[in-house]
């Protein structure tokens, strides 16, 4: 018989005993159904990491630091390369030849420092840092009130909740809900926001004297005072990889660098490099993709400078999520194993049953192939509509969680994520797989079928 | 196709041939020998009834017939092919083209209408789809049921289940008809109906019948020939009253 055949009278057949067929190819469904919400589950928990990370800009950032800050990342690094004496500073032209390597979108320097900011004339101490424009779209800006900087200099700034508090006076208490960013932002958004810092400036007069004569410091040090606009308050801290020294208010990069503002590491620099340019403490190097780090990071390293990257920790992460997704790809497909021993039992349920016409059949001369052919088809168009129904159901469920869990989050004030995803090979994966299993299923049925005895299976009744 | 059978014809083309077959079954301990030793020979275009009461074996030996079953021992050779050298699927082919069945029970299948059971043989068969449905009607008017295509088996009489039976039976064009107890579950007017469209298709087609009966009248009325069994033997062989030659017997064994 022609496999069309076949599959035309396999499906007849399902349709006569419409309830039963349709109560196993439920079963199915319901193993399709719990494999597909699985593993979307799986995945779509793999893709908010990845995006996560991704946006969070740790994994196609490196950091680069000067040997000679004596600060290498590991023993490694301290080990191999130039002593640190020989080592090139990080200073601009080492910044803009870093802007110039393969597959860099940009290299900004870390400005950061701890200073003294006046609201509504009280002071106020924390660290400030500067933001390149590129963050703009960064995830720790989600469920920010207010704007991102109008431009890459203007003189606002961007408050992290916590300090946000701090300048309204409202200390939260231990173990006191967290404060609605919202209520924080109408009273303080367009107001402005006084800060003290110190320049350095280069001194004409003092250092052609220093100049000629020793290692004396050949810049000034003059106290200012800025006004900046609060444009935004953050509810996430965009600056956490920072630790210890991350900063609670943010300054457009271009402007905060403009500031000249005294850094750490000058008071240092005057004891080796007298008179010279300012250096960086360190400089991140933004990457087109998390697939350049460990060739750009190479290429740094041949500079001679010290680099930092965290892809050693998806490799791990990427690890957890493959066992994550066996582990529910297994108890997904449980239910499967279940369902294919229903299968099991409807077909050899509607062998009994169908006794005499699997001889009739025979007599007319169908073949031991025809027959088992055709229980193989009922089996496998069991798996087809199980798969279908089950990949919808699923899809479903996944829906259900999905939407269930962003209630919660919102209820939570965060804000809604798509922890669920479906991709398309496993829609077309499940319902093959669905197929694969119903046909092992009816391999048993069909060749019981086909070994019949037409003679004993006539004079049934 | 068969050859048209031709009165007085020496040697026709030897149909069906059976050589001492036996056909046991083991039931329990004991050995039953539906079929013990029958050796007969039917000729192409023969009619030919197979006589005896239940339990005599004439069902067992037209299942051997059919290929159905196999025997034993001895052999059964069919238009010159023995059909122990055949395997299961070639044996199948052979139910497929060479053999027409119909049943006392009629034994068509419930869920299918009358016309989906005539086409069933072709769709084994794997006849093109375009050409089934027209020959399946056809096979279908020729016993007067082409307005009943649509009906289920149990929506008809016994008669009709019957001629439907048979059309399914030619539709692949056999050149044996082998019929168990055809009129068994008729009544005696339904059964003539049928009986004539056997006799139609032997005398017109020129097929070869061999119809099991226990109703010895309705076999001196329409078989040729009447073979009688008992207890798994051949007991008698011999031309009927309606058989207008001799018919061709074979020697004692």
């Amino acid at each position: 018989m022609k496999l069309y055949d076949s599959t035309e009278l396999a499906v007849r057949n399902l349709r006569e005993s419409f309830l039963r067929n349709s109560l196993t190819t439920i079963g199915i469904s319901v193993g399709v159904a719990s494999l597909v919400a699985m593993l979307s589950l799986g995945i779509g928990l793999q893709k908010l990491a990845g995006r996560r990370l991704q946006s969070s800009g740790l994994f196609d950032t490196v950091i680069v630091t000067s040997r000679r800050d004596l600060r290498g990342f590991n023993r490694e690094q301290e080990d191999n390369g130039p002593a640190p004496a020989d080592s090139p500073a990080l200073d601009e032209p080492a910044r803009q030849k870093l802007e110039q390597l393969p597959n860099v979108i940009e290299a900004y320097p870390d400005i950061r420092f701890i200073t003294e900011l006046r609201f509504e004339g009280s002071p106020h101490l924390t660290m400030v840092a500067g933001l390149p424009f590129s963050s703009k779209n960064n995830d720790a800006f989600d469920g920010m009130q207010g704007n991102f900087f109008s431009s890459d200099s203007a003189p606002e700034a961007i408050l992290q909740k916590a300090f946000a508090e701090e300048l309204l006076g409202r200390t939260p208490k231990r173990g006191a809900d967290d404060v609605n960013v919202r209520e924080l932002a109408t009273p303080l958004l367009g107001k402005e926001l006084v800060l003290s810092y110190t320049e350095r400036t280069a001194t004409p007069s003092a250092s052609s004297e220093a100049d000629r004569g020793s290692d004396a410091a050949a810049y000034s040090v003059v106290r200012h005072r800025q006004a900046l606009k609060i444009v935004g308050i953050s509810d996430l801290d965009p600056d956490s990889m920072r630790g210890q020294a991350r900063a609670r208010v943010f300054l457009p990069l271009k402007f905060a660098q403009s500031l000249h503002v005294m850094q750490a590491s000058d008071v240092r620099d005057t004891t080796r490099l007298p008179g010279s340019a300012p250096t960086y403490s360190n400089v991140s190097v933004r990457l087109k993709s998390p697939k350049n780090v460990q060739a750009v990071e190479d290429a740094i390293k041949k500079m001679g400078f010290n680099t930092f990257s965290i892809t050693d920790a998806t490799r791990s992460m990427r690890q957890f999520f493959a066992v994550l997704d066996l582990f529910l790809g297994i108890f997904g497909s449980l239910a499967l194993a279940v369902a294919s021993i229903g299968i099991v039992n409807t077909l050899v349920m509607a062998i009994l049953e169908r006794r005499r016409e699997i001889g009739i059949m025979k007599a007319l001369g169908a073949s031991d192939a025809d027959v088992k052919g055709l229980f193989f088809a009922e089996a496998g168009a069991m798996g087809v509509f199980g798969g279908a129904v089950g990949v919808a159901l699923g899809w479903t469920i996944g829906r259900i969680i999905n939407l269930g869990t962003n209630v919660y989050l919102r209820r939570q004030n965060f804000p809604p994520e798509q922890i669920w995803f479906v991709p398309w090979w496993l829609i077309a994966g499940a319902i093959v797989f669905s197929i694969i299993i119903s046909l092992l299923s009816g391999l048993y049925p069909a060749s019981r079928a086909a070994r019949l005895d037409p003679v004993q299976a006539l004079r049934y009744e | 196709m068969s050859t048209p059978r031709t009165d007085g014809n020496p040697s026709p083309e030897i149909a069906v041939l059976t050589d001492n077959i036996c056909r046991h079954y083991q039931m329990g301990e004991a050995l039953i020998p539906a079929v013990d030793g029958i050796s007969l020979e039917i000729r192409s275009g023969e009619f030919v009834a197979l006589l005896g009461t239940s339990g005599s074996g004439k069902s067992s030996l037209l299942n051997l017939i059919a290929g159905l079953d196999r025997p034993t021992s001895g052999k059964v050779v069919v238009h010159g092919s023995d059909l122990a050298d055949l395997s299961r699927a070639e044996l199948a082919k052979y139910r497929l083209h060479t053999v027409g069945m119909v049943f006392q029970s009629f034994n068509l299948i419930p869920r299918m209408t009358l016309l989906e059971n005539v086409e069933l043989p072709m769709r084994i068969a794997e006849v093109n789809r375009n050409k089934r449905e027209a020959l399946a009607l056809k096979a279908l008017e020729r016993v007067g049921l082409g307005k009943r295509k649509k009906h289920r088996p149990v929506e008809l009489s016994g008669g009709e289940q019957q001629r439907a039976s048979l059309a399914r039976a030619l539709i692949n064009q056999p050149r044996l008809l082998l019929a168990d107890e055809p009129t068994g579950n008729l009544d005696s007017r339904t059964g003539t109906e049928i009986m004539n469209f056997i006799r139609e298709f032997n005398e017109s087609l020129g097929m070869t019948i061999v119809m099991v009966t226990h109703e010895r009248a309705l076999a001196e009325q329409y078989a040729r020939r009447m073979i009688s069994l008992a207890d798994g033997k051949l007991i008698d062989d011999r031309a009927t009253a309606s058989a207008a030659t001799a018919v061709v017997r074979r020697g004692e064994l």
